[in-house]
């Protein structure tokens, strides 16, 4: 039952280390304060899925920081959704969503577009959801 | 809902994600159910929020924050190669309704879990997802101790639509918390239906 918002030590007077002392780094620094995606204005969806586009051109992007690379890295073993990129990363949804609009931007990943809701339970689907639940 | 993306050709992708949403009052049991079923242990995402401009805020003798960190634990059922399934455990605290908002987008439904020592925790996740449409069951955590009672007088209880399913669960058991994602996804199968055929009657 973890709903408690907080990463704060439970004993009172305890000094915080590491991860416990928060972010060294203010998190909207590493999007050069931009709280939302580039000119494309894409507002990627928590299980919109990212993909390393594989024409993606080939070396080092100079203008990539550190957060870009670890997102990249993230995605190499497979495809990831953004809420997991998020855990991954360490990072706040909405600097994710940043820095993957820069990585959309420079063609490093594709992101795939939820299915709009008005087709969303397509029956075939929903049957397939069903018979793999049964098969858990 | 990502807006229409014109460079993005469809079926480009063809790995398919279904969202579903995981409510109810705090303490209920939210992160051990999506813990129980997912093949992931729970994830930690954290959205920062800023608190500027919303309104009431009942932190009493807490000292005001300016930004908040709000977290959502989610899980992971894989289908099928390019078809899985996300459940996120929704934040208890009222005041993040704003949150749910993008939550609940696109959610294929929601599991409302509701523990009868304190049917009115869940409420509020029941009047927001009927005033959305978004289908629903309410599962009904059997913590060990708390008196049993029959899903028709919960279903009573919460006045409930006719149809949305009630069902006993326990949200530690993997077996349990299955029955429960699948009577929802039947559930929201019969809903999406009964939408269409409205929609051509």
């Amino acid at each position: 039952m973890t709903d408690d918002t907080t990463g704060a030590p439970r004993e009172p007077g305890s000094q915080w280390y590491d991860h416990e002392a928060g972010p060294l780094v203010r998190p909207y620094a590493v999007t050069g304060g931009r709280t939302a995606p580039g000119p494309s204005g894409v507002r990627f969806d928590l299980i919109a899925l990212v993909t390393l586009d594989p024409a993606a051109p080939a070396g080092d992007d100079p203008a990539l920081g550190p957060e870009h690379r670890a997102l990249v890295d993230l995605c190499r073993p497979e495809t990831q959704s953004v809420a997991e990129l998020a855990a991954g990363s360490d990072l706040p949804v909405g600097v994710v969503r940043v820095l993957l609009g820069d990585l959309l931007e420079r063609g490093r990943v594709t992101v795939s577009r939820p299915v709009p809701p008005a087709q969303l339970p397509d029956e075939r689907v929903l049957r397939e959801v069903i018979a793999g639940l049964r098969a858990l | 809902m990502v807006p229409e993306h014109p460079d993005a050709p469809a079926g480009e992708t063809t790995a398919l994600a279904l969202k579903i949403l995981v409510a109810g009052g705090f303490g209920v049991g939210k992160t051990t159910l999506v813990g129980a079923v997912s093949e992931i242990r729970p994830l930690r995402t954290e959205e920062m929020l800023s608190e500027a401009g919303r309104t009431v805020d009942d932190t009493d003798g807490v000292d005001h924050k300016v930004t908040t960190t709000v977290a959502m634990d989610f899980g992971r059922i894989t289908i099928r190669s390019g078809l899985s399934l996300y459940l996120f455990g929704t934040p208890g605290q009222d005041r993040f309704w704003f949150l749910w908002d993008e939550l609940a987008q696109g959610a294929l439904g929601a599991v409302v879990l509701a523990d009868t020592r304190r049917l009115e925790d869940c409420f509020p996740a029941v009047d927001y997802f009927e005033h959305r449409k978004i289908p629903f069951v309410v599962a009904v955590n059997c913590f060990s101790g708390a008196r049993r009672h029959d899903a028709r007088d919960v279903c009573r209880a919460l006045d409930l639509d006719p149809g949305t399913p009630v069902v006993l669960c326990d949200a530690r058991e993997r077996a349990s918390g299955k029955e429960v994602l699948i009577q929802l996804v039947e559930y929201a199968g019969r809903m999406h239906t009964a939408r269409l055929l409205d929609s051509v009657g």
